[in-house]
């Protein structure tokens, strides 16, 4: 899959008009999709079906059907405990399931390795960022190219063979850097980066293996309001690439904003998915994460209300107690 | 106090045999611990493997040298895969767990009487080195007069040994500035990055214990040639521990941390042995007997050797060559 990094989206998430478009026909494909778990997608990149995974006596994730649509980007949200990044963990290979199929572009991935499904397309970050800290910014870009002539033993100790695609690498990588305003650390230590840089380098490393899906798990946890917004590009010039974007995050003015379409995970289970703004009035994800309130700014008036509320229904369940 | 012979056998064994050996047992661990993270304490147990292989082509199966050689850097490389298939998958405290224990049960098993016949038990294998010896081109000895002197044997041992540890040093160096390399020391900082970026690292880590156990058996090679002897004793755990020390003074990572480490630790190691034993020989001694006598002092440069590794961690953890740079992010 071609990634051309086209100038306007070098400057950071792209013009308006292309992001509306490419928007809105994800929007219009999920159109006339069920807003239901495990609903049928037109055209699914991945399936999941049955996936298992107990930790002893702990069903950490019990999701029966899941489709995730070509090209859109997907928000994965649900309480602490969900088992939303185990679920992330057993699509890319890094944990096994107790049972359970899932395949990726139609192949079966039950017994691909971690390593092969990132050779696939399949490429995600961590939760808690993995930088090579005693690597150069530059160097960890260029591990993340893949099918390189010199990471073989037998070419690497002659420097002609790989040389060529060395370069190709590196321009491509300064390229990535220039668009995720890393350019100015090339030469430091990735240990050197601040929280909200390691996520950057992170995402623009995982881009150099021109992913067709990229799997972002909680991006944004940590990262100032400023670098928010230029992640919040980021993630969205993805997709105007053609990449299709799968995301874990607790952030939902994030959710809201970017996501095509949302699945909310609770214990394990898929209990809803639609749109973002019919989920997020869907009264089964209020219950299990939003909270009833989730859309108010939590002012003094509010705050009343909700307390005056609360001791309403207390009063009303034990009415003697409260003499 | 005589300083000009502490002098002159100091820089006798910084630049002999003895350094040469634990120079490429450390340029091995360098490839495993400096590079990639993996932790062997084994290091003994490719030794031994290689120096008894070279041995024994002679004494047993009356062929060649060479083939020794060959013999050794394969059973090195037969028990890098050994013993990294079950380990290489789990965390990295499981192949330093495998790799003591095996290195002592291999010493144990070649010492064992039953194989005596063949291996020598304790007493190990001699009169294998002719073919070596014949080949030596250099006749008298070499040395500056008064401070040292080196016998023709020996620079001929030095001389093939400082040919592998500049062979050695060559090929770490071309393979650890390559993208093969650079994945190495990927697995180092993070493996499961590694891994999600398309990378067997299940295989790199196998490729790099292989090399390094090669570079292992080159300095079990060295010990049979500079002995003439191979025996238990010279294999012992110590070996594995002096040779990380020369690595850590060196510098992990870096070509030639293990040759500056090997130079140096053998000065050091040698010239307080020296002041040791001269300072409490004859029958007035500089450290009066009350406080030290002769067989006490003979350990003294081990308690300094330790005093110095002590302070080197604490004020260059990095060792000589290392980039103070990387040091600081270790920090956070």
């Amino acid at each position: 899959m071609p990634a051309e990094t086209e100038p306007t989206l070098t400057k950071g998430g792209g013009t308006a008009a292309p992001a509306a478009t490419r928007s809105a026909e994800a929007r219009a494909a999920l159109a006339g999709v069920e807003h239901e778990p495990g609903a049928k997608k037109p055209d699914p990149i991945v399936v999941a079906h049955g996936i298992r995974r107990q930790f002893g006596g702990l069903t950490a994730v019990d999701v029966e059907h899941l489709e995730i649509q070509k090209g859109v980007i997907t928000a994965l949200i649900g309480p602490n405990g969900a088992g939303k990044t185990t679920f992330f963990n057993l699509l890319t290979g890094f944990d096994r399931p107790n049972e359970g199929t899932w395949s990726f572009k139609g192949q079966a991935l039950d017994k691909v390795p971690a390593y092969k499904v990132a050779r696939m397309g399949m490429v995600r970050t961590f939760q808690l960022t993995k930088v090579l800290s005693r690597l150069t910014v530059i160097e960890n870009m260029r591990v993340g190219a893949t099918d390189q002539r010199g990471e073989g033993l037998l070419s690497a100790m002659f420097a002609w063979l790989w040389r060529g695609q060395e370069q190709d690498n590196t321009v491509k990588a300064d390229e990535l850097l220039e668009r995720f305003l890393l350019h100015k650390k090339r030469e430091d230590f990735a240990g050197s980066l601040s929280g909200g840089q390691r996520k950057l380098l992170e995402m623009a490393r995982a881009l150099m293996a021109d992913p067709e899906l990229v799997m972002l798990d909680e991006p944004m946890a940590g990262v100032n309001p400023a670098l928010k917004q230029s992640l919040l590009g980021h993630v969205k010039s993805l997709r105007e690439e053609g990449r299709t974007v799968l995301f874990v995050e607790h952030d939902m003015d994030m959710v809201r904003d970017i996501s095509d379409w949302v699945v909310v995970m609770a214990q394990g289970k898929v209990v809803a998915e639609g749109p973002p703004h019919t989920v997020m009035s869907d009264q089964r994800v209020i219950d299990a994460y939003l909270g009833s309130h989730h859309d108010q700014d939590l002012s003094e008036d509010v705050e009343e209300q909700i307390l005056a509320e609360a001791q309403a229904e207390i009063d009303a369940e034990h009415p003697e107690e409260t003499k | 106090m005589d300083f000009v012979a502490i002098l002159g056998s100091a820089i006798q064994q910084a630049l002999g045999p003895t350094a040469i050996i634990y120079c490429l047992a450390a340029i091995g661990l360098n490839v495993h611990f400096g590079y990639t993270g993996l932790l062997n304490f084994g290091q003994a147990g490719f030794m031994m493997v290689a120096g008894y292989a070279i041995a024994c082509a002679v004494t047993i199966f009356a062929s060649s040298l060479w083939l020794g050689v060959l013999v050794g850097l394969v059973l090195a490389a037969l028990l890098a895969l050994a013993l990294g298939v079950p380990t290489l998958r789990l965390r990295a405290d499981y192949l330093a767990i495998v790799t003591i224990a095996s290195a002592e049960i291999i010493r144990q098993t070649i010492a064992a009487a039953s194989f005596s016949e063949y291996f020598g038990g304790q007493d190990g294998v001699t009169d294998f080195i002719a073919g070596f010896r014949d080949a030596n081109p250099y006749s008298g000895s070499v040395g500056i007069p008064g401070l040292f002197r080196w016998s023709a044997f020996d620079i001929w041992v030095m001389t093939v040994g400082w040919l592998l540890v500049a062979i050695s040093c060559l090929i770490v160096f071309l393979l650890m500035r390559s993208p093969w390399g650079r994945v190495l020391k990927s697995i180092r900082e993070d493996e499961n990055a590694v891994r999600s970026l398309g990378k067997n690292v299940y295989a790199y880590k196998m490729q790099a214990l292989v090399i390094g156990g090669i570079f292992g058996a080159l300095a079990g090679f060295m010990v049979s040639l500079r002995s003439a002897a191979v025996g238990p004793s010279f294999f012992a755990t110590d070996v594995t521990f002096f040779a990380y020390t020369v690595l850590l003074i060196g510098g992990a990572a870096r070509v030639f941390g293990p040759v500056v480490g090997a130079i140096i630790f053998w000065f050091l190691i040698t010239a307080l042995g020296g002041f040791f034993s001269q300072a409490t020989a004859g029958s007035d001694p500089l450290i009066p007997e009350a406080i030290m006598d002769p067989t006490q002092a003979s350990l003294m440069r081990f308690i300094f050797l330790g005093l110095g590794l002590m302070l080197l961690m604490i004020f260059r953890p990095q060792g000589i060559f290392g980039d103070r740079r990387e040091l600081a992010i270790d920090a956070r």
